[in-house]
């Protein structure tokens, strides 16, 4: 798609949310400024990389059997007996590893979009993406009676398919900001009008399954699935890491970023293609897992405080949102139901997107 | 109700001092005849929800059932039982997001604002699961007190949310707003749901937005709730194309600022809560019809709020009867059609060059 045309492109408020803009020191001591800014970034990666070790040892010890600290030591290195081996290896784990990956998938999407798109709004859960994925699952599910592999196929197309039509409709010689997210809005209202006809039409136990679903779990997780999900990962996290350069001059407007050398319509497109992949393929696994994109990167802004990207601090945040909902659905809630993890996020979602709301307009950079 | 609308709208004295700009007014020839056509309009959609269906009836046969009902005659009760309220719920339903829609256009002077959009029908729709699983409400009138209740919660929430900061509620930070919160409701919604399958057994059927969850004793209850919505808006109009001119103009001609937003907000929680709780959470009638309706009126919220009363059923009903034949022998629910209807012309208004404020 043209590129180059970063001039003319209609960006709407040109302003970025506050925590986008680049520091204002970029002049002079620009180097040592990033040093402090990586020091920094590191330093914050490094307690959250603790903190999920911490939730990950005790989500691996904590359940209906306890083990202690030398248990799990000693199971973990091959000398389990026949039960903590079934326990850990079987129960416990793939469920956290799938937890740590779509934790990952989700938050580093919800990040690229919304660095990208420059909304501190536009994740995929808003614009309609994750609704897309869930309306082709549910689809599969209801009315094709695909099984969980398919269904997952369903919900990576249907999630490729709504970016898609959303991208080209909001298409007019550039992507604006605003524009694609309200966009993504209208498709929103049409996928969810979609998911209701669909879980209206179904057998009532069929319903509750999708509507479970559509809460998102990673309590189905099983190691070929994992494997697959790892693997896609590992393509595409690499991609955002060479992506990521450019998107540290998109940060700077487009006129800058074409004058750089960068450009900006065409980075756009490559970094909304893979966070759209991201999310879908997240979506694919444990359904849309709800705000974990949203809330997921803003979180590691705030934290590093140096307005730069902070991608791993973002994608560590994301990995202890999952894994802690997940513990806290299992263990933490009364009663006895298996509850998914989606329903923790759901709820811790909404109070923060107020706050978000209202602190972000409070400067007057609200959207 | 729609006399008392008509009269109080046209009547009011002092007319044109309140204009937004008096250049932009249309001849009020152009503003009648409007009017007339959208009146045949509704008479057709009304006529077409009676007589379309999958068992067509004669119109013949409706009018003898409607005159001289003999319930011997399967064709007399499925019009009295079935197509009558339903009829008369699309009527109700549609007057009240019709003229929601033109309320909150007006007081946030915002092109995307709709009940749907803004978050005002899944504040309502998330009071009402509530009240479902946990007080085990059933009846249309229950339904509808925690209608209004979460209407109100959400509408307080969005408009003061979105009018916080510097530039007051821009279009854009309103509809995000109302989306961001809509988002969590759903999520809230989910919440309730999990936990009881008999209330997600309800609230799916009735989500959909459709006509036919009620029947026509809840129309009947509902009505004067709808009632008084309506009678607010012969009041609003006035304060709306004041409130056009902007906060400042507004208050020099003498405009209470304060009380004009509260008639308007208590209006619009009774309207969007009477809607919800008959049909549904529906989203986009409100957003689409007050649009229709500036192409013939111009931007005085009288006019816009008169047509948008008569074309709201329009669109409903319209909806509800496509609905009934587009994929037979099923039936889609007519809030579905709509969103299918209104979600490209939400994409129209926002690809428009310059998303101009109102």
């Amino acid at each position: 798609m043209s590129a180059g045309r970063g001039a003319s492109v209609r960006t709407g408020p040109r302003t970025g949310a506050a925590h986008l803009t680049p520091g204002t020191d970029a002049a002079a001591p620009l180097v040592l400024a990033r040093a402090v800014r990586h020091r920094r970034e590191r330093r914050v990666a490094l307690v959250l990389a603790v903190l999920v070790l911490i939730v990950a040892a005790v989500s691996l010890m904590v359940g209906a059997y306890n083990l202690s600290v030398p248990d799990l030591l000693r199971t973990l290195v091959g000398q389990g007996t026949t039960s903590e081996n079934f326990i850990v290896f079987k129960l416990r784990l793939p469920r956290l590893t799938l937890a740590i990956l779509v934790g990952v998938a989700f938050a580093v999407s919800g990040a690229l979009f919304q660095t990208v798109l420059r909304n501190p709004l536009a994740s995929p859960d808003i614009i309609g993406v994750t609704g897309g994925a869930s309306a082709a699952a549910v689809f599969g599910m209801l009315v094709l009676g695909l099984g969980s592999v398919a269904t997952s196929f369903m919900a990576f197309g249907g999630a490729l398919v709504v970016a898609c039509a959303i991208y080209l409709l909001a298409w007019r010689g550039g992507v604006a900001g605003y524009r694609f997210v309200l966009i993504g809005v209208g498709v929103a209202f049409m996928v969810q009008g979609l998911l209701g006809y669909l879980l209206s039409r179904a057998d009532l136990r069929n319903a509750q399954d999708a509507l479970t679903w559509l809460v998102g779990s990673v309590s189905g997780a099983r190691w070929p699935e994992i494997v697959v999900l790892a693997a896609f990962l590992a393509v595409l996290l690499p991609g955002v890491a060479v992506l990521a350069g450019r998107m540290r001059m998109l940060q700077l407007g487009d006129d800058s970023a074409s004058a750089l050398g960068v450009r900006a319509e065409r980075s756009r497109l490559a970094l909304l293609v893979v966070a759209v992949a991201l999310a879908a393929l997240a979506t694919a696994f444990v359904g849309p897992l709800a705000f974990v994109a949203f809330v997921a990167a803003p979180i590691a802004r705030r934290l590093v405080a140096t307005g730069s990207l902070a991608l791993v601090p973002a994608a560590l945040i994301g990995v202890l949102i999952t894994t802690v909902a997940d513990f806290t659905a299992q263990h933490l809630l009364p009663g006895s139901l298996d509850l998914p993890a989606g329903i923790i996020t759901g709820a811790i979602g909404a109070p923060y997107l107020l706050w978000l709301l209202a602190t972000q307009n409070r400067i007057g950079k609200g959207a | 109700m729609l006399t008392s609308a008509q009269a109080g709208m046209t009547g009011a004295p002092a007319r044109g001092s309140a204009l937004p700009t008096e250049a932009l007014r249309m001849p009020r020839r152009r503003q009648l005849a409007g009017l007339l056509i959208a009146v045949v309009l509704l008479v057709v959609a009304v006529t077409a929800s009676l007589v379309v269906g999958s068992r067509d009836i004669p119109l013949g046969t409706v009018l003898d059932a409607l005159l001289r009902p003999d319930l011997s005659l399967t064709d007399h009760t499925v019009v009295l039982d079935l197509r009558v309220p339903r009829t008369a719920i699309g009527l109700l339903a549609g007057l009240a997001l019709g003229l929601a829609g033109a309320l909150m256009q007006g007081i946030t002077r915002n092109p995307l604002a709709d009940p749907g959009l803004l978050g005002v029908n899944a504040g309502a729709s998330l009071f009402v699961v509530a009240g479902i699983a946990w007080f085990g409400v059933s009846s249309a009138l229950g339904y509808v007190w925690f209608a209004f209740a979460g209407a109100f919660v959400a509408a307080v929430i969005v408009y003061v949310i979105g009018s916080l900061g510097r530039e007051g509620a821009t279009p854009v930070k309103l509809a995000l707003a109302g989306t961001a919160l809509t988002a969590s409701l759903t999520s809230l919604i989910t919440i309730v749901l999990l936990g009881d399958s008999a209330a997600f057994d309800k609230y799916r059927f009735w989500s959909a937005g459709s006509l036919v969850a009620r029947d026509l004793g809840s129309a009947l209850q509902l009505a004067p709730f709808v009632g008084v919505g309506v009678l607010l808006c012969v009041l609003a109009g006035r304060m709306l194309n004041a409130l056009a001119l902007g906060d400042d103009l507004a208050r020099g001609l003498g405009q209470n600022l304060v009380a004009a937003r509260i008639v308007c907000a208590v209006a619009v929680v009774l309207l969007c809560g009477s809607a919800t709780a008959l049909a549904g959470p529906i989203v986009f009638v409100g957003l689409a019809v007050p649009h229709i309706a500036r192409r013939f009126t111009g931007p005085d919220y009288r006019w816009i709020l008169l047509y948008s009363a008569v074309l709201g059923p329009v669109l409903l009903l319209t909806a509800d009867v496509l609905g009934r034949v587009i994929a037979p022998p099923g039936e889609i629910e007519a809030g579905l059609v709509v969103a299918f209807l209104g979600a490209p012309m939400l994409i129209a208004l926002v690809r428009r060059v310059k998303l101009a404020g109102l």
